[in-house]
């Protein structure tokens, strides 16, 4: 995500400014042709990467697509599904076939009630956007403890950071488990001062996650549990 | 929008009531995200007009018979507030508010990529806190960058200005005094970066002549305002300290 960023290729655009001609560009996302040039279609930061020319949009809202893991809130419950909020554009559809537990005709309730969070994947999207969810796989389950933060979707690279090394750091740091859903929201788990410190992390990378100098406002934070750890 | 003949608009120096020049415009100011709410938000002001617009989307479309299965709606709500002129508002829709949501949606619609969101509604609220003539083209003007605060994926923004007659003269965005003792007003809805026109509104008459100079004091008002919004939405993110 960084490496249009840097130097003198960093360049922020809105909606409709030409960011490139057409001749030897491939058209990323975030951007269109239109009589013959390359013009934005998001508020962004430009990247130009292999010949391809795309927007990193400042803000996003959550497309969902096959196969993502989400954290999502159940919203409603019939006999024999269950419709949890994944923080997109509609409910995504989780049918008792694919609950991780033997559901009985009209018992889903007692699996799963409203306002219960869940760890999901995304098992399919039609071209209607209609989402099924599943529960079936490793690590898919009802969160029943920790606490669910959310964070802007296209900040979730630089949260995870190259290699989840910024995820891996935020875990050590806070000594909590923690779970990105690419649907924007966060799962942690761990002791009080654990917990506050990633929402406090995650309320930063909310502000400044599109800032250059992110990762060291990010160590600085870092500075501030360990010195009180030491006290 | 007939004119009153003894009313005079026009100095002796030929310079507007307030000072302005014929193809001058009243200072725009634009600030983006002041909703922390709202997923994308703007206020302009333009003149003596304060125009909040608040996004939100997209999301289910609802009443399921507003559904579109290609593409998204959008569905736009104008309001003036009950304090935003000296005589109170009556609260709630009335005829001009629905006229004037349902061009803003239409002009909207035109630029937004609405086929990438089917069966999907973007809701844009437009709140207009002080009037002074030219509430639908500040009202606009604050939707656009709103809706490019929220990233919703856009051709283009959408910029809206006013020209008009008065005294036989065409002068470029009418005040409250011009717009109520003109003769014509023409608030128009333009792409800055194709030129395009996504809503045209005439009030009063124009020759073919006086139509072409308001249009292209329309077009100027339009990239100066753009400026402004491309500024206020970069102050936003960039703030010089990334």
């Amino acid at each position: 995500m960084s490496q249009g960023r840097s130097g003198a290729e960093q360049r922020l655009v809105t909606p409709g400014m030409a960011i490139g001609p057409l001749s030897g560009m491939r058209v990323g996302s975030g951007a269109v042709t239109h009589n013959g040039e390359i013009i934005a279609t998001k508020l962004g930061w430009v990247r130009e990467f292999n010949g391809t020319i795309s927007v990193d949009p400042i803000s996003s809202p959550y497309l969902p697509r096959s196969g993502d893991l989400v954290i999502g809130t159940v919203a409603e419950v019939r006999n024999n599904l269950w419709f949890m909020d994944i923080n997109g554009s509609f409910q995504g559809l989780l049918p008792m076939s694919l609950a991780p537990w033997k559901v009985e005709f009209g018992q889903a309730r007692q699996h799963m009630n409203v306002g219960d969070s869940a760890l999901a994947r995304v098992q399919e999207v039609d071209e209607c956007h209609n989402v099924v969810l599943t529960m079936k796989g490793i690590g898919l389950r009802r969160l029943s403890q920790g606490a669910v933060i959310e964070v802007p979707v296209n900040h979730l690279d630089r949260i995870r950071g190259d290699n989840n090394s910024n995820l891996d750091r935020m875990k050590d740091v806070s000594d909590c488990r923690i779970i990105i859903g690419e649907n924007g929201r966060v799962w942690v788990d761990g002791s009080d001062d654990g917990i506050a410190w990633a929402r406090e992390a995650l309320s930063i990378a909310k502000e400044h996650g599109h800032k250059d100098n992110f990762k060291s406002i990010m160590e600085q934070h870092e500075k501030k549990l360990t010195k009180k750890g030491d006290a | 929008m007939g004119g009153y003949g003894d009313v005079q608009l026009l100095r002796d120096d030929g310079l507007r009531l307030d000072g302005r020049k014929l193809d001058e415009s009243r200072p725009v100011t634009i600030e983006a995200g002041i909703l922390p709410a709202a997923d994308g938000s703007a206020m302009v002001t333009h003149g003596l007009n304060v125009a909040v617009a608040a996004v939100y989307g997209p999301m289910e479309a609802h009443p399921r018979k507003i559904q579109r299965q290609d593409r998204a709606v959008i569905d736009v709500r104008y309001n003036m507030a009950p304090f935003s002129t000296s005589d109170r508002i009556r609260p709630g829709f009335n005829r001009r508010s629905r006229e004037i949501s349902k061009v803003t949606a239409e002009a909207l619609e035109s630029v937004v990529l609405v086929e990438r969101f089917p069966r999907s509604k973007i809701r844009v609220e437009i709140e207009i806190l002080a009037a002074e003539a030219g509430t639908r083209c500040a009202g606009i003007t604050a939707a656009s960058v709103a809706l490019a605060d929220a990233g919703i994926p856009m051709r283009d923004m959408i910029v809206g200005v006013a020209s008009g007659k008065i005294e036989d003269t065409v002068v470029l965005d009418l005040d409250k005094a011009e717009d109520n003792y003109g003769q014509a007003d023409l608030p128009a809805g333009i792409l800055p970066n194709t030129g395009e026109i996504a809503f045209l509104q005439m009030d009063g008459d124009l020759s073919p002549e006086e139509f072409d100079l308001a249009m292209e004091y329309n077009f100027k008002a339009a990239r100066e305002i753009h400026e402004i919004m491309v500024d206020a939405l970069k102050a936003r993110y960039d703030g010089g300290d990334n």
